[in-house]
């Protein structure tokens, strides 16, 4: 494919960069953003091309700066917030649940904030539990907040485009672990954030692999495994959370009979939970040949120590494992 | 005051007297007195309407706070952009709202401020200026300061008005918000309605001080501490800080001491629940009446007739059961209502 070469960091600072050039009422509020100590290539040298004053690094006020962006967003402009860890916007909540997700609701559509929240999960290297989490089920839960886990470099750059656009609040959740991710992209052609779906990224046979984020990167790299071992995985990005579209993943479990949906949250009440519920729910009684299953963390917060952190996150191994079990082949 | 105690600001005793009105535009100050007799009879309307049943949620009313209000919308325009808290009949009305539309509203109905969404505690008529209210408390005050800061990154001088109580002052948020507006000089105006309660709760039980204006100071924002129930104070005093605002030099802060004479829900007085709260207290309070004080300062000059008055009032006390009566005959939202307006483009799960 012809086009100019990002990794996931630069694709959303193409982004960035489109949204700032092409449009004047666009600003970016938070924490680091003049420090690539905190967003690390996603926003290179954006204040010193267009100010500091469209560009801010604020006071440490997650809850002040989210709500300033939500009222900014009423009054005509398209803010976007960034936290640079998910665990510190707890504090914005009041403004993302109570505010921006009901608004439009709550005054009979006459108005909505169009603003977007992009919170980085930046977890491993032994930071714990505070440094860690990866909540992107709890803003799928509140109606009238979209929900954007981009797990591919081209995604990073349109989603974000699509998801200022929108005139809806957007919670945009991007991984540290996908960074170093390269493609080549062609121009932006704006999308609207509305008609996203999610995509078959790998198509199969045997099994369908639903997951979202960085743990669609662990489905691509379990389905490389499987095909060497003679299963054929489908592989089904999520990308949009929130309005959930269960469609695509409907159809390919009619077809493959076998569902694994791989998570980076926690199983209770969570987004892997939600799809085969959806699933279940759908398909014909005996288009299942197996139970569905999940791969989702331990339900505890992140540890610290290295061989307690390496037993906590999901590999590709485990989800090739899972993926065997449904086939009944012994791994 | 610069030991942060009210004093005899917060003393009913005090400022009981006619307000001085020498000097001042007379149509303006009629504008005015009709305008808190506009809501003062609105808010007696919503008080007997959920006593009787007739309203199903709960209505903060500010009766006895009009002047507020009033004062600061003085100096507003219909570009700026205010918000609002759970007690915010008098902030919408004070913009020029409908009282058809606001009665419409809190009946639930289609016609309503909010298309019928919202109820008492979540106004909006932003075609008026009126951004906002929500039940929260200090939800707002950082999306005040968020559409502060878009009135001056848009150029066209514009404010934002944030109305919070001195209960808001306690909630964490308030204080990033200062200090944000501050560092920012976003042109955000905080009116402070202090009426030394919070629910149930006398200030001197939930402060260690009685002036929230401190927390202005603390954060470099110039402040002013008025008689809220004095409407040309009020003014005055909202004046020097929006114009200050407006002509680029960031927030100011407006502490307005006053008192609300129901309770803090709904149309009782709360003398039984609330905490240092008596019905001496609430009497001598009704003497500090900013409506009555101003009538009498107009009177006083001879400004206004007394049956002048009177005709104003029951020219009002129409108004106000014409729109009661309409707002009543209009129609419920439709069904579709339930999940149609979440997003605001199409795209709801399926």
């Amino acid at each position: 494919m012809n086009g100019t070469r990002y990794n996931y960091g630069t694709a959303m600072r193409a982004a960035f960069e489109y949204l700032l050039e092409n449009y004047p009422e666009v600003f970016v509020i938070g924490q680091g953003l003049w420090s690539p100590w905190y967003v690390g290539n996603s926003m290179t040298d954006l204040d010193k091309k267009f100010g500091a004053h469209r560009v801010i690094d604020t006071p440490v006020s997650e809850s002040a700066c989210t709500g300033a962006a939500v009222g900014a967003a009423l009054a005509g402009m398209k803010p976007i917030v960034v936290h640079p860890r998910m665990d510190f916007m707890l504090y914005a909540m009041d403004a993302v649940v109570n505010q921006a997700a009901k608004w439009s609701h709550m005054v009979g559509g006459q108005a909505a904030p169009g603003l977007t929240i992009r919170t980085i999960i930046n977890r491993g290297g032994e930071q714990g539990a505070q440094h860690s989490q990866a909540l992107h089920a709890w803003f799928a839960h509140v109606p009238g907040l979209r929900v954007v886990t981009p797990a591919t470099v081209a995604d990073a750059r349109d989603l974000l485009i699509a998801s200022v656009l929108c005139p809806d609040p957007v919670i945009f959740i991007d991984d540290r672990w996908l960074y170093d991710l390269e493609d080549d992209l062609p121009p932006v052609i704006e999308c609207s954030l509305a008609s996203e779906r999610p995509k078959c990224l790998r198509t199969g046979a045997d099994l369908t692999i639903v997951a979202s984020g960085f743990s669609t990167r662990l489905a691509m790299q379990a389905a490389e495994q499987l095909q060497q071992q003679g299963v054929s995985a489908e592989v089904i990005d999520l990308r949009v959370l929130n309005p959930f579209y269960p469609d695509t993943i409907i159809a390919s479990v009619t077809k493959t009979g076998r569902l694994l949906v791989v998570d980076g949250g926690w199983s209770p009440c969570g987004m892997a939970g939600e799809v085969i519920a959806c699933v279940v729910e759908r398909v014909a009684l005996d288009a299942l040949m197996k139970s569905p299953a999940r791969v989702t963390l331990p339900f505890s917060p992140a540890p610290t120590s290295r061989v307690l952190e390496k037993a906590y996150y999901p590999t590709s191994a485990v989800v090739v494992s899972q993926s065997l079990k449904l086939m009944d082949k012994v791994c | 005051m610069n030991d942060w105690t009210l004093g005899h600001l917060a003393d009913p005793a005090q400022y009981q007297q006619a307000i001085d009105v020498a000097g001042q535009d007379v149509a303006t100050l009629l504008t005015q007195l009709q305008m808190m007799l506009r809501i003062r009879l609105a808010e007696r309307c919503l008080a007997e309407g959920r006593r009787d049943g007739l309203i199903g949620g709960p209505v903060h009313l500010g009766v006895g706070q009009e002047a507020v209000a009033v004062g600061v919308a003085a100096e507003l325009r219909k570009t700026d952009r205010v918000f609002g808290a759970h007690r915010s009949h008098s902030h919408v009305l004070s913009m020029g709202s409908s009282l058809h539309r606001l009665f419409a509203e809190i009946l639930g109905k289609d016609t309503g401020l909010s298309r019928g969404m919202g109820g008492s505690m979540h106004l909006w008529d932003q075609p008026n200026g009126f951004y906002g209210s929500v039940p929260i408390v200090s939800g707002t005050v950082p999306l005040a300061v968020g559409a502060a800061l878009a009135a001056k990154m848009q150029g066209g001088g514009d404010v934002g008005v944030s109305y919070l109580g001195d209960g808001a002052a306690e909630e964490g948020v308030v204080h990033e918000s200062l200090n944000l507006a501050r560092m920012l000089k976003a042109p955000a105006i905080f009116v402070v309605e202090n009426n030394l309660f919070a629910s149930h709760m006398h200030i001197s039980l939930r402060q260690p001080k009685e002036a929230t204006a401190r927390f202005a100071a603390a954060n470099d924002i110039p402040y002013e501490i008025v008689d809220g129930n004095d409407v040309v104070k009020v003014r005055a005093a909202a004046s020097r800080l929006i114009d200050r605002a407006r002509a680029g030099h960031g927030p100011g802060f407006l502490e307005a001491i006053t008192y609300r004479w129901y309770g803090h829900v709904d149309w009782r007085e709360d003398i039984d629940v609330g905490v240092n709260r008596s019905a001496e207290e609430v009497e001598a309070w009704r003497k500090r009446d900013p409506v009555a004080r101003l009538a009498a300062g107009l009177q006083a000059l001879g400004l206004i007739a007394a049956d002048h008055l009177e005709a104003m009032e029951a020219k009002i006390a129409d108004e106000v059961a014409e729109a009661w009566a309409l707002a009543q005959s209009d129609a419920y939202p439709p069904l579709s209502a339930l999940t149609s307006r979440v997003f605001a483009v199409a795209g709801v799960a399926q």
